[in-house]
């Protein structure tokens, strides 16, 4: 082999072995970078007004690091199942500040920051303070009317406002018809599963961040579960009348011809009766694991 | 190999006499006496604020001299035709590569030692006293130092094949993609095509990850960094200098100048 | 038989260039040529003729498309050669911000001197080359001739056996130009073997012991520089002052050019003495005599019309 070919063969070695042992120093420091920094959150400038100064005209930009920021430190959270985001209002506090017109921040911080431990930080107070600079800054944005109306009938619990907020949403000339309806409906009627189903259903087709939208499938799917159970409960109640004794198993029902089959939830496990005779959720179900976070407090 | 310690010494004693590189660490100094007023704004974490602007000025100035000075190291020769009768001496190439990489290197060592003084100044000024949990500070100095090793190694291999203002821009343009590898590395997202998962996982492996060396906050806090962390760190920065400046050194072997 | 300093073989070089760098323009082609030990040997040519190319191949600045070379016996690439050859690059540039004496200190580390030697070197070279003041002087403030010397001393300055010059010549004064010229022959004189291009064809023919001609990337002759014109002088000039009236005398006044009070005749070189007689017998004062200038000017002249010639006859035959 002449010269250049062992060069070039040396050179190919070097590079061979050189990734391999880049690769393999790589994951050791992962590894212990990662615990490094889950002690470690923080956000030392959390003046928004002075990052937005100090980056003059380049705040648009910076609010979009600091947005990809925050997609990154909730996923990272979840993936660690770490419920602790404190960390999660001051960034998006920061991002609005600098780009009050960029709208992804405010849809995800309404769902994450209102929603009760391990999904959010429980704190719908901040949501509604989010929102509502969100649509002093975009006045045109009528979905932010929509986040804050869910916001006010879904963590708040507080009917009035959230018929006002969609009323004043429907406004827009560009706003969809149902929320017009949906306030008349909510301000009669208050809170009802329909309701609910309806504007998760909303939040889940027109959501464009990853989270949002999965949130909102869960949410949609455990009042698909209480639904079912509900019905269980009718059902069982028909059973106890004819046969005069409580079933202690949904295969009982089946039996008596009341079900075809024991029903299942919308992950594929099947329903069972809890000791006080009413239907419920697997608790092996993935789904029912997530049920104490979404339930509301009775 | 002390053909190339030569070379070294002669780009050191340049860098010395090169007044850019004063006003640079002025600045630098500037910018951490500016963060003693910034943390008078922010009570009770003065120290913090010192720290993580003091280290975030030595990182950007220290980024700017290893970009720019890295790239002149190799492009001012070629085009002021300097190398010309020094390739005549019993010089190697890959001598004169290693020479100039390792001067750049002891006069960013020389340069973040000052600044990172400055810093330690500026922290006694304000605190009254420093503890041994400090000497985090000084850690992630060195872990700039290493980042900017990188930097430098890979300014010099584009600088050997492209024009100066290419370099300046890939060298630029690499380090910035470096930041974000940790995320390559998780996508989450389950509306991409997992062959595009897994390519990004290679890369994510190839660029260089210079998020490795990101301890601000650690250091801002006084919390200690794993000697182990160092350790790793070390070798892969050599071990990745080793691969750049070996490509660099093939390249410009066979490089006709000029 | 005299052995070689320098062997050069079949050296051709293409250069890239358009779009994409998909065409060559040959610059140079086939250059077989060896110059032998003890010998000075210069290079002559127009501008873009190769010259540069050959001398930058033998440094292996550039790599050489077909062809070998080797230098005092060994190949081209062995790196370690280098400390038995100087080189002194065409327009040199060196580090400005070194003085000369911190720039021959430099260059000098890379030899396995003494510092103590080193310094005497230095020293040495400095005087040689007529910048022992100037030493301290950061080489930013130098003028073109100064740095040229600089050049010539970093050349020679760890006793080379072969020194190597790029158009040593270029941009210096006739002070400059002769000071150049008598370095150059007393590294003859110490046996040293001499390179060097130019396209000055007084120095050549002055200072070489051979030429090669090399026009368009080609060589195109070897020799003695009187050999290869094929021509030799013609004639004596004489300059002289006269006094007008016995100008009138001299038989070939009415061949010589007058401005003034001086005259500028051409005689036959066999009638040279004749004529030197008569000018003494009418009390003329002679200023100079000169050979003439062999047609050297016209020989290269000569040569770069044919190939121009040839090239556009090429174009048109649209071949």
């Amino acid at each position: 082999m002449n010269a250049v070919g062992t060069r070039s063969l040396a050179l190919c070695a070097v590079f061979v072995v050189g990734f391999a042992g880049v690769w393999r120093l790589q994951q050791r420091i992962d590894v212990r970078l990662a615990s490094l920094h889950q002690e470690e959150d923080d956000l030392v400038l959390r003046s928004g007004p002075m990052l937005k100064m100090i980056s003059m005209e380049h705040a648009p930009l910076m609010a979009d690091l600091y947005w990809t920021r925050i997609v990154q430190y909730y996923g990272d959270k979840r993936m660690r199942h770490d419920p602790n985001l404190d960390l999660l209002w001051p960034l998006l506090d920061v991002t609005t500040t600098l780009d009050p017109n960029l709208l992804p921040p405010y849809r995800f911080g309404s769902t994450f920051l209102a929603e009760p431990p391990p999904r959010g930080a429980n704190r719908p107070d901040l949501a509604v303070e989010l929102l509502n600079r969100g649509i002093r800054a975009n006045p045109d944005a009528w979905r932010l009317y929509e986040d804050l109306g869910f916001v006010y009938y879904f963590n708040l619990h507080d009917t009035t406002k959230a018929g006002a907020a969609f009323l004043e949403g429907s406004r827009n000339p560009k706003a969809l018809i149902w929320m017009k309806i949906l306030a008349a409906k909510v301000a009669e009627q208050g809170e009802t599963p329909e309701t609910s189903v309806f504007l998760w259903n909303e939040i889940y087709n027109s959501a464009t961040n990853d989270d949002v939208k999965q949130n909102a499938l869960t949410h949609l799917r455990l009042l698909k579960a209480q639904a079912d159970c509900n019905a269980l409960d009718a059902l069982i109640a028909e059973y106890t009348k004819r046969t005069g004794h409580t079933p202690t198993d949904l295969r009982e029902l089946v039996r008596a011809g009341i079900l075809l089959q024991v029903p299942v939830d919308p992950l594929g496990y099947p329903y069972e009766l809890n000791t006080r005779g009413q239907a419920e959720m697997d608790p092996t179900s993935p789904l029912s694991k997530d049920q104490p976070a979404y339930q509301k407090p009775l | 190999m002390s053909r190339a310690a030569i070379v070294a010494w002669n780009t050191f004693r340049e860098a010395v006499r090169d007044r850019v590189l004063y006003n640079l660490v002025f600045f630098a100094l500037v910018m951490i006496a500016a963060a003693i007023l910034v943390g008078e704004i922010s009570l009770q974490i003065e120290d913090v604020v010192i720290v993580t602007l003091g280290l975030s000025a030595i990182s950007v100035i220290g980024l700017l001299m290893a970009v720019f000075i890295g790239v002149g190291l190799v492009s001012k020769e070629m085009d002021k035709r300097t190398l010309y009768a020094l390739l005549a001496k019993p010089l190697r190439r890959w001598e004169f590569l290693l020479g100039k990489f390792t001067g750049l290197l002891l006069t960013l060592t020389v340069n973040m030692s000052a600044m990172a003084a400055g810093l330690f100044v500026a922290l006694l000024y304000v605190k009254h006293t420093l503890v041994r949990s400090d000497a985090v500070v000084l850690v992630a100095v060195y872990f700039i130092l290493l980042k900017l090793a990188l930097v430098v190694a890979l300014a010099l291999l584009f600088s050997c094949y492209t024009t100066p203002l290419l370099a300046i821009l890939f060298t630029a343009g690499l380090y910035v993609a470096g930041l974000f590898v940790g995320a390559m590395r998780n996508v989450q997202s389950d509306l991409m095509a997992p062959a595009l998962k897994t390519f990004l996982g290679w890369l994510s492996y190839v660029l260089p990850n210079f998020s490795n060396f990101d301890v601000m906050s650690s250091a801002a806090h006084g919390r200690a960094i794993p000697g182990m962390l160092a350790l790793q760190n070390t070798a892969y920065a050599v071990l990745y200098c080793g691969i750049v400046l070996a490509a660099a050194a093939a390249i410009f072997s066979r490089r006709n100048l000029k | 038989m005299p052995s070689a300093a320098i062997e050069m073989e079949n050296l051709t070089k293409d250069y890239p260039f358009g779009f994409l760098h998909l065409k060559k323009k040959r610059s140079l082609e086939g250059l077989t040529l060896s110059v032998d030990d003890g010998e000075v040997f210069g290079f002559l040519g127009p501008n873009g003729a190769g010259k540069s190319t050959t001398i930058k191949l033998l440094m292996r600045l550039i790599f050489p498309d077909a062809g070998s070379a080797r230098i005092l016996g060994r190949p081209i690439d062995d790196v370690e050669m280098h400390r038995d050859i100087g080189y002194l690059p065409e327009q040199p540039y060196f580090y400005d911000y070194l003085t000369a004496g911190e720039l021959l200190d430099y260059f000098a580390r890379f030899f396995d001197f003494s510092a103590g030697e080193r310094r005497e070197r230095v020293q040495r070279m400095l005087k040689k080359v007529g910048l022992e003041t100037a030493g301290k002087i950061q080489l930013r403030k130098y003028s073109k001739g100064m740095l040229q010397r600089v050049g010539l001393a970093q050349a020679i300055l760890h006793d080379p056996k072969v020194v190597i010059l790029d158009e040593p010549m270029s941009g210096l004064d006739p002070l400059g130009r002769r000071e150049v010229r008598d370095i150059i022959l007393e590294l003859k004189r110490e046996g040293r073997t001499i390179l060097f291009s130019t396209h000055i064809l007084s120095d050549a023919e002055m200072l070489c012991d051979r030429v090669g001609v090399i026009v368009g990337g080609k060589l195109r002759g070897v020799g003695a520089p009187q050999d290869i014109i094929g021509v030799k002088a013609h004639g004596m000039e004489i300059l002289f002052e006269v006094a007008p009236d016995k100008a009138a005398s001299l038989p070939f006044a009415a061949q010589a050019t007058r401005t003034g009070d001086r005259y500028r005749v051409r005689v036959e070189e066999e009638n040279l003495y004749a004529s030197l007689d008569q000018l003494r017998a009418a009390g003329a004062k002679i200023l100079s005599v000169t050979q003439m200038k062999a047609s050297l000017e016209e020989f290269f002249m000569n040569l770069v019309a044919a190939d121009r010639a040839q090239a556009a006859a090429v174009e048109v035959s649209g071949k």
